[in-house]
């Protein structure tokens, strides 16, 4: 153990290097290269003359922003109703959000999607919808809580004192001030639900794919630059929602949750 | 150099591309009190951290009793700290943060225990040693700390501004209280602070600093008395700054009046800084015997002293204390004593800058191009010196308006105008006398006239 | 009024994100193949669940051994090294410090499929076969940051000559760590942990890509396994409520008595 602090995080940064760093670049080599290891565009190309596969693609873009606009519009009022002192004095409320997040995801859809076959409604977009909502809420909740949760009610409070009505306040105020927040869940929802495999098939039965399950199946089935490509694409999308989003995911699970 | 117990010789360090200490000397007797005192930035905890042997120095050695130190790590240097805000560890109780260092050197139970409530009584915290010492007030946290470090016996007690969170009353209680335990214990204290008065009132010798060097080393009444330069005087406690003229040996011209001093050595007609103290300037109701006379424009009691401000018949304004108080309004006699006259020599009586000549018309200096008289003669590229006079320098509310921008790093009030150092923006300094008022941190655009810059080839 | 109507809204979308859970609880005390269909009262899932008198029920148990194993071993190298790199990132200054934080946030942002993949292929690069090793360091890898992450404010709220301190009373950098550092760091550490173990129990497609052909399954790709080839087994049923009455216990529990707590402390 050296005297030198700085240095104490050596293991962990060879670690970084090796398993976060290098198989992200692995994702780009593989996905410019064909199986003999020459360069080559042809993984792009034949995605962009696909069209069963750009149709997956702009159908996953899709459902993963009606996913987000969904949660949104649904979850930032609970956040919002939740830290106003007036309407919720429970601290406990919140962690009624979080805790299905610790039963298995998958074990959960399957419910659901049995849960819709007992009503009688028919597996396929509304139901890959609904389980999506379902699954990601509180991942919009849980960020946006947080800002609004630290947000010192004095500028409300002050706004109010210069004669803003209650709707102005939260328009003009709350929401603004709350915006990191609904950036970092906009990026904590649209990323995995892009992403998404597995879940898809249980909530429509197979009959709607998303772009998750075909980078899937092309990796299983040997074709790894193609996979990569695709991958690659998706790498893309999520960097530029990072940058659309403000950066960082804000350190929003910095230990809040237990 | 028998008796240095701590020899600090030609001590440098930069962090990144800022230079925190340049060349700093000084030594510590065994048994000394010394404490570094200087404004916030000026290195001195960087110092004594380097004692400790939290960082290593870029250059220059610690010598402790005449051997030098720097491969010895922190932990098996015999010197202990007093850290600022304590750095007491939270989850021990009392007992157990002060017998840390004991416990670690594997000492015998009954031995640690005999030790630690020997210390405890030392700081009068005996009935403390369950206590958590988060629920301790700061004077408490102050003394556990202080018990902590002394418990094992170090050869130089090292402490970083260890009062600075403590309230005023409580400060000047553990002033003393320190004073009494270095005074009983013996050990060798090197103490850290910003504070002036505190400075004063412990020290054997006091080490005055300023962005990384040393401006004064003396006794408390050296320093007071007789300071070095004008940073010094104007940081430990209030003065009257001023420029003056060294006439002959023992013969000194400021607020235009000549004095008898206690000076030699100058020469003659030569430019000096001089300090007097407030309470050095007798001030009375009548003028018969005076040396010269002023107006009273402000008169406040500061509980024991009053404070005034008067302005000479040539518009000086000086700042006197008095136990007496004089009406606002009335005209007084005022008498200033040849040995109160501290005369300074001036660090700079001009500008001077490096510069380059672009062509008959331009020079290049502080990284920018001005236009003024180049002498004949000189060629393109060459190198040359320019000045440009104090009252030369116009400084502009925005800085875009300026030829160079720069902030306001350091000023004094020289009893009719104010001399300033600007920093500019590439760290170059110039200095500035202005009738204006600026503040410390003030941005400001500098720009100068053509014809106020000379070129000396 | 406003009350009513906002404190409904809540509790509506909870019962709509508690539904499919009940949903379960309500069929684990039944027997029937397909959920929705009530077939009586009993208790024979639970029995057949601890008894293991079930087809399968031996692939369910290693299933479950194995994600235990691979959370608790993931998580405990994640608090190590994630302790030692917050520590040290809490040090650092400047570009340094921000690369290596965003390095560190990368594992979090991407989503799990990217992990996946990009592990998948890794592992394929290097030759290294797939098994208990490269599912354990995959789930290091996404489990580290939640440890820097809880660790770091810890450090913010700590007095920096602590570990200074230490050294001035002569503990080495080792002891400095153990005896005053990590005490201090504690509450941190255990939430990393605790967070780093339900990331890793939680998990369905890093593990997917990285568990290779050796039959290592975890239970989530048992659940997935299971789902598409016969139906879902149905002592899973039992099992899931016993997790969900778990947490929901112990976390009522730690919340009510730290907000009583923070009620005491007021």
């Amino acid at each position: 153990m050296t005297l030198k602090r700085t240095t104490w995080c050596l293991p962990y940064v060879v670690f970084m290097a090796l398993f976060v760093v290098l198989p992200l670049l692995l994702i780009g080599v593989y996905a410019f290269s064909d199986g003999a290891g020459h360069f080559t565009l042809s993984n792009f190309t034949k995605f962009f003359q696909d069209k069963d596969s750009l149709a997956t693609f702009a159908l996953s873009i899709e459902v993963a922003i009606e996913n987000t606009a969904i949660c949104l519009l649904l979850g930032y009022p609970v956040a919002w109703i939740l830290t106003n002192k007036k309407l919720n004095r429970s601290a406990v409320t919140i962690i009624l959000f979080i805790l299905p997040m610790w039963v298995n995801a998958l074990m959960r859809t399957l419910a659901t999607a049995e849960l819709f076959t007992m009503f009688g409604i028919t597996l396929g977009k509304g139901t890959l919808l609904y389980g999506m909502v379902y699954d990601y809420l509180p991942f919009m909740i849980y960020p946006i809580y947080n800002t609004l949760q630290k947000m010192d009610p004095s500028y409300a409070e002050a706004a109010e004192d210069l004669g803003a009505t209650p709707w102005r306040v939260f328009w003009k105020v709350t929401v603004p001030l709350s915006k990191s927040g609904i950036m970092s869940g906009i990026m904590m929802v649209f990323m995995p639900t892009v992403s998404t495999f597995a879940i898809s098939e249980f909530l429509t039965n197979n009959k709607i794919k998303l772009f998750g399950t075909i980078i899937q199946e092309k990796i299983y089935a040997s074709m790894w630059n193609y996979g990569a490509a695709l991958a690659f694409i998706m790498l893309i999308i999520i960097g530029i929602t990072t940058l659309l989003t403000g950066g960082e995911s804000d350190g929003q699970e910095e230990g809040g949750l237990i | 150099m028998a008796n240095h117990i701590i020899d600090i010789q030609n001590l440098s360090k930069s962090f990144g591309d800022k230079k925190v200490l340049d060349n700093i000397s000084f030594y510590v007797r065994q048994g000394e009190f010394v404490t570094l005192l200087g404004p916030s930035g000026c290195g001195k905890t960087t110092i004594l951290r380097q004692i400790a042997g939290f960082i290593n120095p870029d250059e220059g050695r610690i010598l402790l009793d005449g051997s030098d130190i720097a491969e010895i790590p922190p932990y098996q240097r015999p010197l202990n700290t007093v850290f600022q805000r304590y750095a007491l560890f939270p989850h021990l109780d009392v007992y157990d943060n002060i017998a840390f260092g004991l416990k670690l050197k594997k000492e015998p139970e009954d031995e640690i225990d005999k030790k630690v409530r020997k210390v405890l009584k030392l700081v009068s915290m005996s009935d403390y040693e369950d206590r958590d010492v988060e629920s301790l007030s700061g004077g408490q946290q102050q003394r556990v700390a202080i018990a902590r470090a002394l418990v094992n016996q170090p050869k130089v007690l090292l402490l970083d501004e260890p009062l600075a969170a403590l309230d005023l009353k409580m400060r000047k209680d553990m002033q003393i209280e320190l004073k009494e335990m270095h005074e009983k214990l013996g050990i060798t204290f090197i103490y850290v602070t910003h504070d002036q008065e505190e400075a004063l009132t412990l020290s054997d010798t006091i080490v005055v600093l300023n962005e990384g060097k040393i401006q004064q080393i003396g006794t408390p009444t050296d320093i007071y008395n007789e300071p070095q330069n004008s940073f010094v005087a104007d940081f430990i406690g209030e003065s009257n700054i001023l420029n003056g003229r060294m006439i002959c040996d023992r013969k000194v011209e400021f607020i235009e009046h000549e004095f008898n001093c206690v000076d030699e050595g100058f020469g003659e007609d030569v430019p000096v800084d001089v300090v007097i103290r407030p309470e050095d300037i007798y001030i009375m109701n009548q003028t018969e015997g005076a040396q010269f006379t002023a107006k009273v424009k402000s008169c406040t009691f500061k509980g024991v002293h009053y404070e005034m401000y008067v302005e000479t018949e040539n518009g000086y304004e000086l700042q006197i204390q008095d136990y007496n108080s004089f009406e606002v309004g009335s005209t007084v006699g005022l008498v200033i004593k040849p040995q109160d006259i501290q005369v300074m020599r001036k660090e700079r009586v001009c500008n001077t800058f490096d510069a380059t000549v672009v062509d008959e018309r331009h020079v290049n200096f502080l990284g920018e191009d001005f236009e003024c008289a180049v002498p004949a003669g000189l060629q393109v590229g060459a190198e040359v010196k320019v000045q440009v006079p104090f009252d030369k320098v116009e400084l502009l509310d925005y800085q875009e308006d300026g030829a160079l921008a720069g902030e306001v790093h350091f000023l004094l009030y020289k009893g009719d105008h104010y001399h300033l150092e600007i920093k500019t923006d590439d760290n170059d300094r110039l200095w500035v006398d202005t009738d204006d008022i600026w503040d410390k941190g003030d941005l400001v655009g500098i720009s100068i006239a053509s014809e106020d810059i000379k070129v000396i080839a | 009024m406003k009350k009513f109507f906002a404190q409904a809204y809540v509790w509506l979308l909870l019962l709509l994100l508690y539904a499919p859970l009940i949903f379960i609880a309500i069929f684990s005390f039944t027997k029937s193949k397909v959920m929705g269909n009530w077939s009586g009262f009993t208790l024979d899932l639970y029995t057949n669940f601890f008894t293991g008198n079930f087809e399968g029920s031996s692939a369910l148990y290693s299933a479950l051994l194995n994600t235990l194993l691979i959370a608790v071993v993931s998580a405990l190298a994640a608090t190590v090294m994630g302790t030692l790199a917050a520590i040290s990132f809490h040090r650092l200054r400047g570009r340094t410090k921000n690369t290596l934080l965003f390095v560190n946030n990368i594992p979090m942002i991407n989503p799990d499929i990217i992990t996946g993949v990009s592990l998948f292929l890794l592992f394929v690069f290097l030759g290294i076969s797939k098994g208990y090793m490269t599912v354990i360091l995959a789930h290091i890898s996404f489990c580290t940051p939640y440890v820097v992450l809880s660790v770091l404010p810890k450090l913010t709220q700590m007095n920096p000559n602590i570990y200074w301190a230490a050294m001035d009373l002569g503990a080495t950098p080792g002891q400095a760590l153990r005896k005053v550092l990590i005490p201090q760091l504690y509450p941190g550490m255990i939430s990393g942990f605790i967070l780093a173990f339900t990331m890793s129990l939680d998990d369905f497609a890093v593990t997917f890509f990285t568990q290779g052909t050796i039959g290592l399954e975890t239970l989530s790709t048992f659940i997935y396994n299971d789902a598409r080839k016969n139906g879902l087994t149905v002592e899973l049923r039992p099992l899931m409520t016993l997790i969900f009455a778990f947490v929901l216990v112990v976390l009522l529990v730690i919340n009510l008595r730290s907000a009583k707590q923070a009620k005491k402390n007021n």
